[in-house]
């Protein structure tokens, strides 16, 4: 599968940027560096340049070398190493939040649609609000309420620039989307015959539940995976890009793009590259997720042959 | 019936307006971790702001009145009130960027409705060809791609690398000029953020088209159809993209309601035009908390509404709705 391989090189690579950050760049991604130079082909090469236009500096553009490989920020810091820094950030994230999407909305689908009665009629009715309330919206409310000064809850504090909330943010949101169908899918499993046959047998609830509900919708919780990862490394290129996402001075590839918005006509590398590294691993886990779709759903299998 | 059922509808939609603006309300007053006034007045505001805030927002009051509070502010009075930018009535505001923003959408919606018509006929009519997989292969590009990013690679593009060559040297600077003003250079000024607007939507709606044809050509009425001696251009236009048709109607009514109502806001920051969600994206710089409320509740207003007109149209149109859900 080309789609994994180049998830697990992208994975790999952004594990290896403090690596990359020690040996390669040889330079401190997140310490500014405005009066540096590097030796370029023998010649000494200031990191920051004097601007063509004769005002202010540029920062030094991509060398295609091992230092400033892919050239420096507005702070003089390398792009290349800020980009596997931010990587790590965006997968996090990215990883984390589908996480706790795909727990929680396994949890409430699953108690919704198995326990019926008012408990459903509650919690469906809370996701159907949810799911109306517009994704960017509530994440933007709940982003610039928690980034101006943190979360308090007791005893737990979290501090306003943790990697927490976007994390939890990103996480929450996109709930409905999964928890509705799971709560379909548990109605319509609960009504089947099989079920019936086990209620008749005497099968204690519990043990339905585990047993005949759960491995059908842990299927389902797996096939989203990749896609909603997908979905949430693009709400936190977006958040990070509206600078209520990922926090200064750690790195995500939506601050990087955020950075680069400033010399984007001098030296656009800064915001390309970024968008280029979510663009290839976004494209990697739609196709991974079509992948495990027809793995799993052998309907969309025969689709496919027709 | 029909009357009883769609009554039915605006009640829910009216239920779910309540659940939102007291959700809104819960995040922006009653999030804990902070003095909610410290948070309305912005950073480093005096204790003068601080007072003024407290008694404008009756946060020395029990919650329900604090919410009534928050309401007639954005409702009845419409006089909510920057504690940032001291003095900037929030509503007015809101109202007036709001054409910026629908001239936005309604352009791009155009585009992406015929591009992904075009895209998705084209791809089931030859499916598992050549073309097929090209325009499937871009589709998925075209969704993976942050929308912002995009944007600013056009905007590289049109506005420095290529604008002195004849391909975008038309391109006017970043920046909206009213339609009532010039309408040619509203089109022109519009053009480069409506394509990058749609690509997105092309690629998703483009897919989901697709896979509706391939999945309506294995039915009985187009075999029927097939059965009949019909061509197999007429098998589609007239059969199997009409079913189709429908997923996407009540897709494109989601999606244009969520753009209209704050969606757009990365591709107006990225092209500088002063819609809604420019205003939305100052407010997020300074964290100007009332303007932010106001453009998430009147964001979710529209959206909300929206998405209960196209219901309602699904009622009229469709009479198997009628006796669905």
């Amino acid at each position: 599968m080309a789609a994994a391989t180049i998830l697990v090189l992208v994975v790999a690579a952004c594990i290896a940027a403090p690596w990359y950050a020690a040996h390669v760049s040889q330079t401190d991604p997140f310490a500014s560096d405005l009066d540096g130079s590097i030796t370029l082909n023998g010649q000494p090469v200031d990191i920051m340049q004097s601007a063509d236009t004769g005002f202010g500096v540029t920062p030094i553009g991509p060398t295609w070398s091992a230092h400033y490989f892919l050239g420096a920020d507005n702070q003089g810091r390398d792009v290349a190493a800020r980009l596997l820094y931010g990587g790590r950030n965006s997968l996090l994230i990215a990883g984390g939040a589908t996480l706790i999407c795909l727990l929680l909305a396994g949890l409430v689908g699953t108690v919704a649609g198995f326990s019926g009665g008012i408990i459903d009629m509650i919690l469906a009715r809370a996701l159907d609000v949810l799911w109306a309330f517009p994704v960017y919206l509530l994440a933007i409310s709940l982003s610039a309420v928690l980034i101006s000064h943190g979360l308090q809850i007791g005893p737990i504090v979290v501090s306003s620039d943790s990697l927490l909330i976007p994390v939890s943010i990103i996480g929450l949101v996109f709930v409905p989307y999964v928890a509705r169908p799971i709560r379909g899918q548990v109605l319509q499993l609960a009504q089947s015959d099989f079920v019936l046959a086990a209620r008749c047998l005497g099968v204690p609830r519990p043990r339905i539940l585990w047993k005949d509900i759960m491995p059908n919708v842990t299927t389902t919780l797996i096939v989203f995976t990749p896609l909603m990862m997908a979905l949430n490394m693009l709400t936190e290129a977006a958040l990070s890009f509206l600078s209520i996402g990922v926090q200064p001075p750690a790195a995500s590839w939506g601050t990087i793009i955020l950075d680069g918005e400033g010399l984007l006509y001098t030296r656009p590398m800064v915001a390309v590259a970024p968008g280029i590294a979510i663009m290839i691993t976004v494209v990697a886990l739609n196709f991974l997720g079509d992948g495990v779709r027809e793995a799993f759903d052998p309907r969309a299998k025969l689709r496919v042959q027709k | 019936m029909i009357f009883l059922l769609l009554l039915r509808r605006l009640g829910e939609m009216v239920f779910v307006l309540f659940c939102i603006s007291l959700l809104v309300f819960l995040i922006f007053f009653a999030t804990p971790g902070a003095d909610p006034a410290a948070r309305i007045a912005g950073r480093g505001a005096t204790p003068q702001t601080l007072a003024a805030v407290r008694h404008s927002f009756g946060l020395d009051q029990p919650w329900p009145v604090q919410y009534g509070l928050m309401m007639k502010h954005l409702f009845i009075t419409r006089d909510l009130t920057s504690f940032v930018n001291i003095g900037q009535k929030v509503v007015p505001a809101v109202l007036q960027a709001a054409p910026v923003t629908l001239s936005l959408v309604f352009g791009a919606a155009i585009i992406w409705l015929t591009m992904a018509v075009l895209v998705g006929v084209a791809a089931a009519t030859w499916r598992g060809s050549l073309l097929d997989r090209a325009l499937m292969l871009l589709s998925l590009v075209g969704v993976s791609m942050p929308v912002f990013w995009l944007g600013e690679v056009a905007n590289l593009i049109t506005q420095a690398r290529f604008h002195n060559t004849w391909l975008f040297s038309w391109v006017p600077p970043l920046g909206y000029v009213p339609l009532t003003q010039n309408p040619l250079m509203w089109f022109k000024s519009l053009i480069v953020p409506w394509t990058v607007l749609a690509v997105t939507y092309i690629g998703l709606y483009g897919r989901v088209l697709r896979a509706n044809l391939v999945e309506a050509m294995n039915e009985d009425y187009i075999r029927t159809a097939r059965a009949k001696g019909l061509s197999e251009r007429q098998i589609i236009f007239r059969h199997a993209l009409r079913m189709s048709l429908i997923t996407l109607v009540s897709m494109f009514g989601l999606d244009f309601g969520a753009l209209v109502g704050g969606g757009a806001l990365l591709i107006e920051v990225v092209s500088s035009l002063p819609g809604v969600g420019m205003l939305t994206y100052q407010a997020l710089q300074n964290l100007d908390l009332p303007f932010i409320m106001a453009t998430v509740m009147y964001g979710a207003i529209f959206i909300v509404a929206a998405n209960t007109v196209v219901d309602m149209l699904y009622v009229v149109i469709d009479p198997r709705a009628r006796d669905g859900r």
